[in-house]
């Protein structure tokens, strides 16, 4: 006979709700002392919120280089000394601790703040350029922080400064400050030190300084980081037809390499090496999220119900997207009469949607509420596109390391993609989702080191079924949650998603 | 038939969806006073240091067990009674069985020390535990951890964490130096020290002394010392929890005697995981496995000796892991400093942060152990189970090989190592 009333046995209230017992950290966490080099930084990041502020309302020194200096330069070097000094003297390992007590990083007050600042700043970039200081009819820097940038403007594509040079500017800014944090943050694994380099040298390279400084010599303004169907009109007719009719030498080019991109690269790179290559070491989206975003990903949504929707939404902005450019084209074609405003009005409605609302609005600025990839999951036709390639024709995987998962749930929870990856790995199945982004920090959370990025010899051994992923897909959609096959000794595979 | 599963950790958790697996009519009811849903014990330290929330560590989604038709009861059982198949509750309806599986965990050791029952003293190895962790973390202005194992260190963490000072009481010379070979466990050592904890090795508590209210307000260690301290943690290990089975008829050694199809003594009752003992012929000692993969090994075989054919528990080749701060371990072929007749190749980085032993006898692979590095489980495991060979295994090592991808290797240098004949013991 078991006595219930000592303290072993304290919890014997039937309604008792660990979820709710636990949601509270046990005390406040103290935030780590500030090092010296910490101090200096964040020193030289207040010195930069004050001079950006200034530039905002078009305050002295705006429009110099030395204003530039006081203003993006002292974010840009404060925030990297900032972060380094943040990291640089800890022992190098997984350093989580607090995020769910955080108000900035567990949805609390403060994050709804950033996320609001962050919003505010994509509906000024895309409808309320004047809020910046460019009067968009006619093409005029009329003061704040676009013309802050414009001595770099000049210096790069030498014409003039507007919204989207300076949105180019912050872009670029946050991928190599953050990009700080990430490294730093992650250091212990080469594999997540490489690729945020990688997604730094494509964001500052490939869609920052090329596509300007080409501007300089006459060329069309191409990023060649990025790919349709995500960037929608490099395959539309206008776009296509400019770069085709361009008098630079480049025009064709880039046309060509557009569709090389589009139609070769990917399904071929994506075979090779999954959906990763483009999504967590090129993409320009991908690189903010894994940048700026990294703090926040643990607030992607886990939930069926998520996945429900992401399954459904996703493919369907892929439909759009596909049936929006075969309308173009059609129409291009063969001169639908009467057809050129609904062409016109088709693009624009997407542009607005997808691209102003969904990837820029809710995708970036909603980062701190719904996490770093809420639009490369739900939204992102290339992401689609890859995944589809991925799921049914790649050798990428993550491999699960025998039996020796413990269900501790780190890979889960650091998901940035809300991957049940957990009940792959407990189950003693490698993680063959499409949506896979190949961050690789589940592999760096799991501190049983049960998880590998790979890729292997074959695109048929990742998992039972994959010699014919078509009809293992089928069935898994017909059946979406049926349990699965038992393994021996694991965890039965129920629940899990595909 | 209705099955009853006692114990919703991972044992009995597993046993309850192979069951249902197994025999998709079956009525199965799994009972635990501790959490409405099964989760993850080795996840309760990220809990209280803010790596995941209570949630996170759920097994499975709540939908699962719905679905699966596995009912869910929060309930401490308190009595068992084999005649009449029946399990009686602290607060429901008794609940009567056609199978019962025992699958109630274990308990922290305590060795009779004055104080061991006192406030703010405990384990970590239930939500109970987790919780005097919580209550306690803000009046501890430090902390004495005693035992030197897995379990200890995790403790330790969550209170590095929340800026507490530790103090470590470790039995032996050094840490977990029954286990672990000396290298890797001054490796340990050195991590611990590196990370700022005051580590005692070859101290034994003696003592923990009330505060005057009926908590801890320090303790005393063998050699007369004594540590103010707000929180005592008791980490020397866990051993079966037969709370529950001590009165009962069913026969008991150190945890409840099972045959290798994992049924007691009483026909149609199984136990399985930490509580179990596994009877093993005469002149061999018994089997009692307390890991997280053997637990839901066992909780597999005993769900098919309930509904379907009995099986036989298969211990296979041991492994394990573990996390000492951020100095990650695997081991693979079970092996012992205490074993007679051993050889071993021993390779450590030169900044002690990374090692590799291959075990051996006479040539013969018997098993591994990395430190900082990742190994591949299904690799290391078919060369023990075909007795490779030791220049076998040196010259194919990078097969081995888990890390992530661009992670320095460690294949060459312990080929190199080994060819020129480096320190071994």
């Amino acid at each position: 006979m078991i006595d219930v009333s000592t303290t072993d046995y304290a919890f014997q209230r039937t309604d008792f709700d660990p979820d709710a017992h636990f949601a509270e950290p046990a005390v406040a966490l103290p935030p780590p002392p500030l090092t010296l080099q910490e101090k200096l930084g964040l020193a030289l990041v207040a010195v930069g919120i004050l001079a950006t502020l200034s530039a905002l309302f078009s305050g002295p020194l705006n429009g110099t280089w030395g204003g530039i200096a006081l203003s993006f330069g002292a974010l840009g070097l404060g925030g990297i000394i900032a972060f380094h000094g943040r990291y640089a003297g800890n022992t190098p390992g997984i350093e989580n601790d607090g995020i769910w007590f955080h108000s900035m990083l567990a949805r609390g007050g403060l994050a709804w703040v950033a996320g609001l600042v962050m919003t505010a700043l994509y509906i000024a970039i895309y409808f309320k350029p004047e809020w910046l200081g460019y009067d968009a009819k006619n093409g005029v820097v009329t003061g704040g922080l676009v013309e802050a940038v414009q001595p770099l403007a000049t210096a790069l594509n030498g014409g003039g400064s507007s919204e989207w040079f300076l949105y180019g500017v912050l872009y670029t800014l946050a991928v190599i400050v953050f990009g700080t944090r990430t490294a730093m943050k992650y250091r212990h694994v080469p594999y997540q030190l490489v690729r945020t380099c990688s997604v730094v040298f494509f964001q500052l390279g490939f869609a920052f300084l090329m596509p300007n400084i080409l501007q300089k010599f006459q060329q069309p303004y191409y990023e060649f980081n990025g790919v349709w169907p995500l960037k929608s009109d490099y395959l539309w007719p206008s776009k296509v037809s400019s770069l085709v009719e361009s008098p630079a030498a480049l025009g064709t080019f880039m046309m060509f390499w557009g569709l090389v991109m589009t139609f070769a690269a990917t399904p071929v790179l994506t075979y090779f090496f999954g959906k990763r290559w483009y999504c967590s070491w090129v993409c320009g989206c991908g690189g903010l999220a894994e940048t700026l975003g990294d703090p926040w990903r643990q607030l992607s949504d886990k939930s069926t119900t998520a996945w429900k929707y992401e399954r459904v939404v996703i493919h369907l902005v892929l439909v759009i997207i596909l049936a929006v450019t075969a309308f173009l084209w059609v129409h291009y074609s063969f001169g639908l009469a009467g057809m050129d405003n609904v062409a016109n009005i088709t693009k624009w409605i997407y542009g607005l949607l997808i691209g102003a609302m969904f990837s820029g609005v809710a995708g970036v600025g909603f980062y701190p509420l719904l996490g770093s990839r809420f639009w490369c999951r739900f939204g992102c036709p290339m992401a689609a596109y890859l995944g589809i390639l991925q799921r049914l024709f790649s050798r990428f995987r993550i491999t699960t390391n025998g039996a020796q998962c413990m269900s501790c749930g780190n890979c889960n929870t650091y998901c940035e993609m809300g991957i049940d990856v957990q009940a792959y790995a407990q189950a003693g199945e490698n993680i063959v989702r499409s949506s896979c982004v190949g961050c690789g920090v589940c592999s760096a959370v799991c501190p049983r080191g049960v998880l590998k990025l790979e890729n292997g010899k074959t695109h048929t051994d990742r998992y039972d079924g994959a010699a014919d992923p078509l009809g293992e897909l089928m069935a898994n959609l017909k059946q979406p949650l049926a349990p699965q096959k038992p393994v021996a000794t694991e965890l039965p595979a129920a629940g899990r998603r595909n | 038939m209705h099955l009853v599963i006692l114990g919703n950790g991972i044992t009995g958790a597993t046993a309850a969806l192979r069951a249902r697996e197994l025999d998709p009519d079956c009525r199965i009811t799994l009972v635990s006073g501790e959490s409405p849903f099964p989760f993850s014990r080795p996840a309760l330290m990220y809990i209280h240091m803010g790596h995941m929330r209570f949630r996170e560590t759920k097994l499975f989604e709540d939908r699962v067990w719905a679905e699966q038709r596995i009912d869910l009861v929060q309930d401490w059982a308190t009595e068992l009674d084999f005649k009449g198949r029946r399990v009686s509750l602290a607060k429901g309806e008794a609940l009567e069985y056609d199978r019962l599986l025992l699958a109630l965990g274990s308990k922290p050791n305590k060795f009779g020390w004055p104080g061991q029952d006192l406030g703010r003293v405990g384990g970590l190895y239930t939500l109970m535990d987790l919780e005097r962790v919580y209550r306690a973390t803000p009046v501890t202005k430090r902390v004495v951890v005693v035992g030197g194992g897995l379990i200890g260190i995790e403790l330790a963490e969550m209170f590095h964490t929340h800026h507490v000072p530790v103090t470590l009481l470790v039995r032996e010379d050094s840490y977990w130096s029954n286990v672990l070979p000396p290298e890797e466990s001054a490796m340990v050592n050195r991590v611990i020290r590196d990370e700022g904890f005051d580590l005692r090795l070859g101290a034994e508590l003696a003592e923990i002394h009330d505060d005057g209210t009926g908590n801890c307000g320090a303790v005393t260690t063998k050699d007369g010392e004594r540590i103010e301290c707000q929180f005592v943690g008791l980490t020397a290990g866990v051993s079966p929890n037969l709370d529950l089975v001590r009165e009962s008829a069913l026969e008991t050694g150190r945890g409840i005697l099972v045959d290798d199809g994992l049924e007691t003594s009483i026909p149609g009752v199984f136990a399985a995981g930490d509580c179990a003992e596994i009877r093993r012929a005469e002149g061999e000692r018994n089997l009692l496995q307390q890991v997280w993969y053997t637990g839901k090994a066992q909780g597999a075989v005993a769900a098919a000796g309930m509904v379907q054919a009995k099986g036989t528990y298969d211990p296979g080749i041991w492994f394990n892991s573990a996390k000492f701060l951020d100095l990650e371990y695997q081991t693979y072929g079970f092996f012992m400093p205490s074993m007679e007749g051993l050889e071993s190749v021993y390779w450590e980085d030169p900044k002690g942060l990374r090692a590799v032993r291959i075990v051996h006898a006479g040539g013969a692979v018997k098993g591994f152990n990395f430190m900082g590095v990742r190994a591949r489980h299904r690799v290391c495991e078919r060369w023990l189970a075909e007795g490779a060979s030791l220049e076998h295994v040196v010259s194919h090592l990078s097969e081995a090989a888990f890390d992530p991808e661009f992670s320095r290797g460690f294949a060459e240098a312990v080929f190199a190592h080994h060819s020129i004949g480096g320190t071994n013991r």
